[in-house]
């Protein structure tokens, strides 16, 4: 993992890449809005697992194809029509101009409202700084962490997703830079370290299982600990 | 391709709406031969599937081509009678009340006529076009959440190597030979692909729900991608 270090920070591609049943379910649609984010966040920066959404894609579009068909609703047909002239709603609100560089890919930059000097950081500990990402019902975090800096050992309930966006860290299972893409369960008990040099600029996502609740929560506690 | 004489019909009759061009409905692109044949069924039928699938994407293609270029309303209605049937059921899958569904179905069929013209067929068939355009609306309009997505013209984006890109073109071609390949799926990983698509739900919930070991779920789905893959010609 070492060799991993001497990639250039902005151009290579990452080494570590979501699984492709998260890429699956980005392309279904089936994600949360924040791990939706943390994805296509990554995607910006991956070209490879941009190709496979877009092949994902086109298993979707086969399969709506082998959806039953039937007959078609004239009376639908009617209304969409009548709406055919009418013009187009004002294109959704662009964010402001690309800047000539950025640190944050889009989406992320959107939802912070712009890159990274534009953040209000909060402290959470000494070399560690968090900023709330505003996104649906899952946390998503912004974290700043000085070099050096270890993280105190945790575990998370649910799955935890990190996106490196800026410098780098490293923990028992690998090292970590740019783009790269990290999913973590219950079971790992890990204790990650900020590299030397820039402070390593991380987005992370937990995937709450409290939102799992009822009849299907019940079910899924047993897996939710594997 | 009994389809074009009903929406001549329509078009006749209807008198207001789709005015029809002369000459042929579907203009370049479409496979004149194709429509040859006397009633060729419609639906999957052993060997002739592949070449059936083929052609139907070619005439979707082609449709939303002109739709593009020409504003052209009765290629348009052409595509509302293919898709509005699928994107119903597509949407009650998911759950949609009917209503709802008809709902998100009219507005995918209104954003499919204004964004026609970027519609660009050797990135993607017509189906996968308006599968995207329909996933979004449905979690736009039923789950009410943005759907995050890249942007192109960002300068932060790490481009594609060029090679890369002329993969990509090809995927959008061989995803024809995709319908056969689903067809063919074991049933066990045939189910698992239309939950994990078809029920809004990710991968780890449909696990759960059907008391599979996430593990299970996981390698059925991988072993689905492979078959697909191979039918989209990308070795891995």
């Amino acid at each position: 993992m070492t060799q991993a270090s001497n990639r250039a920070p902005a151009a290579v591609p990452p080494l570590h890449h979501p699984g492709e049943a998260v890429l699956m379910d980005y392309a279904a649609g089936a994600l949360s809005e924040a791990v939706g984010l943390i994805v296509a966040t990554h995607l910006a920066l991956c070209p490879a697992c941009r190709a496979e959404v877009a092949r994902l894609e086109a298993v979707g579009g086969a399969l709506l194809e082998g959806m039953p068909d039937g007959e078609p609703d004239m009376d639908l047909l009617e209304g969409v029509l009548a709406r055919l002239d009418a013009p187009a709603p004002a294109a959704p609100r662009r964010p402001a101009p690309h800047p000539a560089s950025a640190v944050l890919p889009e989406p992320l930059r959107s939802y912070l409202g712009g890159d990274v000097g534009r953040i209000g950081w909060r402290r959470v500990m000494r070399g560690l700084e968090e900023a709330l990402v505003d996104c649906g019902r899952d946390k998503v975090r912004l974290m700043r962490i000085r070099a050096g800096t270890a993280m105190p050992r945790h575990t998370h309930a649910g799955n935890e997703y990190t996106l490196v966006l800026a410098g780098g860290f490293s923990d028992a299972l690998g090292h970590y830079l740019r783009g790269d893409f990290i999913a973590t369960d219950a079971a790992i008990d890990h204790r990650p370290v900020a590299d030397d040099g820039p402070d390593c600029l991380c987005l992370a996502v937990t995937d709450a299982p409290l939102r799992l609740t009822g009849p299907v929560g019940r079910l899924l506690n047993p897996f939710v600990q594997f | 391709m009994e389809i074009d004489v009903d929406m001549r019909e329509r078009a006749a009759a209807g008198g207001d709406h789709p005015r029809g061009r002369s000459g042929p409905v579907c203009g370049t692109g479409r496979p004149s031969g194709a429509s040859g044949g006397t009633g060729r069924p419609s639906g999957p039928a052993g060997g002739t599937r592949t070449t059936d699938a083929a052609a139907e994407a070619a005439r979707l293609d082609a449709l939303v081509v002109q739709v593009g270029r020409d504003r052209d309303r009765e290629a348009f209605v052409a595509l509302f009678r293919h898709f509005a049937p699928r994107l119903k059921s597509y949407l009650m899958r998911q759950g949609a009340a009917p209503g709802a569904a008809d709902e998100v179905v009219q507005e995918v069929m209104v954003t499919i006529w204004r964004r026609a013209d970027s519609f660009d067929p050797s990135l993607a068939s017509a189906a996968t076009w308006v599968f995207t355009i329909a996933r979004n609306r449905r979690i736009d309009m039923i789950r009410r959440e943005a759907r995050p997505e890249i942007d192109p013209d960002d300068p932060a984006l790490v481009p594609a190597a060029p090679e890369a890109a002329d993969r990509l073109i090809e995927a959008g071609q061989d995803q024809r030979r995709l319908h056969g390949a689903i067809a063919e799926l074991p049933p066990e990983q045939a189910e698992l692909l239309r939950m994990a698509y078809f029920e809004d739900k990710p991968h780890s919930v449909i696990a759960a729900e059907r008391g599979l070991p996430l593990g299970t779920v996981k390698s059925r789905l991988r072993l689905a991608l492979e078959r697909l893959r191979r039918a989209m010609g990308e070795e891995r």
